[in-house]
């Protein structure tokens, strides 16, 4: 599975990364976690509030940031 | 009521009197009611922000005429939320789903310009007329202001290069969520904010309980008061760097206007606090023209301007 944090690199973008990989290793398995910070990049997602998380191509929520257990949620709503 | 409460407690308890006991009433009077107010508001407008993302904005302003695209983005303005750092995805996405220019920045003068911050303070320290005059202004200066800047053909100070995209977007609605969820999620924004602030609250009202127990009226009102024509832009030139401390400053406007500060002098500072911040310029920098940003921060702070003049004008 590939989740993508979307952010140009404010405070918030970084407490998402934390949080993301809080709730990886909560979920366990393998995933790769990746930071976009081309501004190009995150315009294809057609997102426009920062923080973005993006779980396998699917955007999961803009403009926030999730806590832990919602992180963990998203991701086990996608394995299925 | 509370303030009997207060008065029990500093007269009657702790023996207090004089400009002592003035100053530390203020201070426990103030701080106890801004802080109760501050988290009620807080919560209720995040509660309505849950209804609303930017994206959902950004899909309801696609394809609108110019005017009446300036007045809807000026009134999501005061719903949506916005931090900083996501001015450049913002304003790309807006240009990318060819929302123009001045719309866009309808949007971006009007979202930090009524942020729940400035409303809660407002309201909890001047009472709902001012708050709903400050909303009024807040807007016609947004509405104004991108009006102007679409006008201008400015374009070409944009320094990135974005393509428009293909077909239009689709409606991403309203976002899907419980009651109970929205409330959660409230509670949490609201919890992240007052984390923030609460310190900024402290210092805020301290120094404004010193002010006044200790600072003689006459002091600020010969300074700040009707008699200094300089006193409006001055506010709104020391107002820019400020951002941050939006919240400690609300405190003292209170009492620099109880001392007699203009209203119209205080309200064109806080707009320039909220409205007019440097953080937010220097990350346009990296896709906008120099001059595009000047020509931005020139018209808002005109704008502000007007309207402190404007407001004292109408109070006299």
């Amino acid at each position: 599975m590939k989740i993508e944090i979307l952010g140009t690199g404010c405070a918030k973008c970084k407490t998402l990364e934390e949080v993301v990989k809080q709730a990886v290793a909560k979920v366990g398995g393998f995933h790769q976690v990746e930071k976009v910070e081309d501004i190009m990049k995150i315009m294809e997602y057609n997102v426009v509030s920062t923080p973005g998380l993006v779980i396998d191509g699917v955007v999961k929520s803009t403009g926030k940031v999730p806590t832990v257990d919602e992180v963990v949620k998203m991701i086990e709503e996608a394995q299925k | 009521m509370w303030q009997s409460l207060v008065n029990y407690f500093t007269v009657d308890m702790l023996g207090l009197s004089g400009r002592l006991n003035d100053t530390i009433n203020f201070f426990i009077y103030d701080t106890v009611k801004i802080l109760f107010l501050l988290i009620v508001i807080i919560f209720v407008v995040s509660y309505l922000r849950t209804h609303f993302n930017t994206e959902y904005v950004r899909a309801h302003l696609q394809g609108k005429s110019e005017l009446y695209g300036n007045i809807l983005a000026a009134f999501f303005g005061i719903i949506t939320p916005f931090c900083s750092c996501s001015a450049i995805p913002l304003f790309l996405g807006f240009i990318q789903a060819r929302i123009p220019l001045g719309v866009t920045f309808s949007f971006l003068i009007s979202s930090p310009m009524n942020n729940e911050v400035a409303i809660a303070l407002l309201f909890t320290l001047f009472g709902w007329k001012i708050t709903a005059i400050y909303i009024g202004f807040g807007l016609l200066v947004a509405i104004i202001g991108g009006f102007v800047i679409g006008k201008m053909n400015l374009e070409k100070y944009i320094l990135l290069d974005v393509k428009p995209m293909e077909g239009e977007l689709e409606d991403v609605g309203e976002v899907k969520m419980s009651q109970k969820q929205r409330a959660k999620e409230a509670w949490h924004y609201t919890y992240d904010i007052f984390k923030q602030i609460w310190l900024y609250v402290l210092v805020g009202v301290g120094i404004g309980a010193l002010i006044h127990g200790y600072v003689p009226a006459d002091f600020i009102a010969k300074y700040a008061g009707g008699d200094n024509w300089y006193g409006v832009p001055l506010a709104v030139i020391l107002g820019i760097p400020m951002y941050s401390n939006a919240a400690g400053v609300m405190p003292l406007v209170e009492v620099l206007t109880e001392k007699g500060m203009l209203l119209g002098t205080a309200l064109s500072f806080m707009m320039a606090i909220t409205a007019l911040s440097l953080p937010e310029a220097m990350i346009l920098k990296k896709i906008l023209h120099v001059r595009l940003i000047g020509i931005f921060f020139g018209i808002v702070g005109f704008g502000i301007i007007c309207i402190g003049y404007l407001f004292n004008f109408i109070l006299q």
